[in-house]
């Protein structure tokens, strides 16, 4: 590509946020993030298929906070539905959306590529064609999470291998075409095992959709040690996030090692993917559009987009799965087709009223 | 109480001894008196010039309908889920995926599929091949009605006729036994452990409908948007405490009493806390061939046991 390569302009303006001086408005977004987060957490126990009274709700959670005695009023199963079910499924809302949108925002920083996300790069279809060889072939369940990251790891390194044959400098279009032919390619080994292994086809077809359900505590457990690295290694690295806007010779002349840090952050972000995409299933649009949403609204630095994207991705998944809940109930929606559903005209709506931001 | 108690186990037995006689009857070779119905014969919207003798199936309910009305030696190839009675002709054939060439290969002079999918029936008819769908049917009636068609297209009407009259029966012998209740039981059908289950207005709720059974899954799929297979919400599931369990999910997806047990919060549950989790045969659970008897069987010996 050489003289074509995008460049975010002269250095000086291009951190930090658009157009000349730097906005300042990252503590607003942190309160509004940190609100999100505790009012999407609260609505999310407060509601569901079961009507429970608000208050008896309160006081069944805080009756679980050692040396605290107090009478819920809510019978034994009523008990079990709040704190054997809609907790684990909040905490798991939360915990997943903060790991896609993270992933998302990590990739999108790695790839300099504002559409990167972990469904147009093959990541996701990686991790899916690996989930379904598992559940196809019966394997334990508990190997999961690290088939779809082996898979996700596998599809990402063929889209950048393949969007990469112009050269060491990929550009945006060949990298997500080869992302979407590796998707595309994936798919259909995916149904492939699908129609081959009909007998399953419920649960890989429930799984395709997203739901956060069925394991209570033990899907949370599965997914918090990875949750942790993920977010501890991305974050640690969001400085050479913004460096790496900077283009790779620039990144290099101020000290960084660009390969190393893009695997790091590569390998970091399809793990969280992984991880959150093996317990809950393939959830579309919060890996693009949260992080999209947040770099409109509150700058173009990772230093603020990745910890926001965090926080408006668990309020979002949260949310979506409050809905996925009660919108039919007693019967469940996928949660993937919520989440299209309302993050996309929402996503719309954003880049309409904000002057998008060059990354 | 005794007595009822007396009455339920001399029912059991009834049933079981009857069921044990048919089931014998369904083996040796069906008297060839009906094979020479005359045809042409038209059923179900298929016109027969002479009596199939190179049958294929790709539906395993149809399969075992054909080999239990004395079809099966015109049976030349069935599709590859097709496991019942043993011995049958399984072939690599797809029902899921029909494919209009392989099956021509085979020569049939008669092919008998479950869902037109691919534009199967299409392809087959311009072939020249005559092709019976027995679809799910929505009522154990509807059931009996592809029974007697098959019966018909293939030249064992009588027998076809025997055998529906006769599960009929028997069904109607297993429901008559249990006692009565105040309040109906309730029970959540489990086609999945993603809680896939099966409203009323399916063959199989139906079924249950008739022993006395009321369907806790049935509000989650009023409209029958779902068209009777909704996916239940957990929550839900532990508040409407069912009092008993069915799981067609036993081969297919490893589920038992001890799994569903171990689900969080399930513990509270009538069902769980009353041993009252009754694993299904997935095929027969799924089927709507000659076995339903066994199907029925299950349900009501499980729904006997408990105290009216």
């Amino acid at each position: 590509m050489g003289p074509a390569r995008r460049r975010p302009g002269p250095r000086g303006h291009g951190r930090g946020g658009q157009g000349p001086g730097v906005r300042r408005v990252r503590p607003l977004w942190w309160l509004a993030g940190l609100l999100a987060v505790i009012a999407a957490g609260v609505a999310g126990l407060a509601f569901g298929p079961v009507p429970l009274p608000p208050l008896a709700v309160a006081a069944e959670l805080l009756d679980q906070i050692p040396g605290v005695r107090l009478e819920s009023g809510l019978d034994e199963r009523e008990a079990a539905v709040l704190l054997r079910l809609r907790l684990p499924r909040v905490a798991l809302g939360l915990l997943a959306g903060a790991m896609l949108a993270l992933a998302g925002a990590a990739y999108q920083g790695v790839f300099r590529n504002p559409l990167a996300d972990p469904y147009l790069l093959g990541v996701a279809a990686g991790a899916g064609l690996a989930a379904t060889a598992v559940i196809a072939l019966n394997a334990p369940r508990v190997l999961l999470p690290s088939a779809a990251f082996a898979g996700a790891l596998a599809a990402i390194a063929l889209t950048y291998l393949l969007g990469g044959a112009g050269g060491r400098e990929r550009s945006p279009a060949a990298l997500i075409l080869s992302g979407v032919a590796v998707a595309a390619f994936l798919q259909a080994g995916q149904v492939w095992l699908m129609q081959r292994y009909a007998d399953d086809l419920r649960e890989i077809y429930s799984w395709l959709f997203g739901r956060l359900a069925t394991g209570g505590w033990s899907d949370v457990r599965l997914l918090l040690p990875y949750a942790l690295i993920t977010a501890v290694v991305v974050l640690l690295h969001r400085r050479e996030l913004d460096v790496l806007t900077l283009g790779d010779e620039e990144a290099a002349g101020l000290g960084l090692h660009p390969r190393r840090s893009r695997l790091i952050l590569i390998a970091a972000a399809s793990l969280g993917t992984a991880a959150a995409v093996s317990v809950s299933g393939l959830i579309g649009f919060v890996g693009v559009i949260v992080p999209h949403t947040v770099r409109l609204l509150a700058g173009a630095s990772y230093r603020a987009i990745l910890p926001l994207s965090m926080l408006f991705g668990a309020a979002f998944l949260t949310s979506a799965d409050l809905i996925a809940r009660t919108a039919a109930a007693p019967a469940e929606v996928p949660i993937g087709v919520i989440t299209a559903l309302f993050g996309a005209p929402f996503f719309v709506l954003v880049l309409r009223t904000h002057r998008p931001v060059t990354l | 109480m005794a007595v009822a108690r007396g009455r339920r186990t001399l029912a059991v037995i009834l049933a079981l001894l009857t069921l044990g006689g048919c089931a014998a009857e369904d083996e040796p070779a069906a008297p060839a008196a009906s094979a020479s119905a005359a045809y042409p014969v038209s059923a179900g919207g298929v016109t027969l010039d002479r009596r199939p003798e190179r049958i294929v199936s790709l539906s395993p309910t149809a399969t075992e309908t054909l080999f239990a009305i004395g079809a099966g030696p015109q049976v030349v190839a069935v599709d590859d889920q097709s496991d019942f009675p043993a011995g049958v002709p399984v072939t690599d054939l797809s029902g899921f995926q029909p494919n209009a060439e392989a099956i021509a290969a085979r020569t049939p002079d008669l092919v008998v599929i479950a869902n037109d999918i691919n534009d199967i029936v299409r392809s087959l008819t311009e072939l020249k091949i005559p092709v019976y769908t027995a679809a799910a049917p929505a009522t154990l009636d509807d059931g009996f009605r592809q029974w007697r068609e098959l019966g018909a297209l293939t030249g064992h009407a009588a027998e076809a006729a025997d055998l529906a009259t006769r599960t009929g029966a028997e069904i109607d012998k297993l429901v008559a036994g249990l006692p009565a209740r105040e309040r109906p039981l309730t029970y959540y059908y489990e086609l999945g452990p993603e809680l896939y289950s099966a409203t009323s207005t399916t063959f199989v709720g139906a079924l249950l409908g008739r022993a006395g059974l009321a369907n806790v899954a049935d509000p989650a799929d009023s409209a029958g948007a779902a068209g009777g297979y909704p996916q239940l919400n957990q929550e839900f599931l532990v508040k409407a405490n069912p009092d008993l369990i069915f799981l067609a999910d036993v081969t297919c997806c490893a589920q038992s009493a001890e799994t569903v047990a171990a689900r969080p919060g399930w513990n509270t549950m009538t069902a769980v806390r009353e041993r009252r989790i009754v694993p299904l045969d997935d095929d027969v659970a799924s089927r709507w061939g000659p076995r339903v008897v066994d199907l029925v069987r299950a349900v009501t010996d499980a729904v006997a046991k408990v105290p009216a």
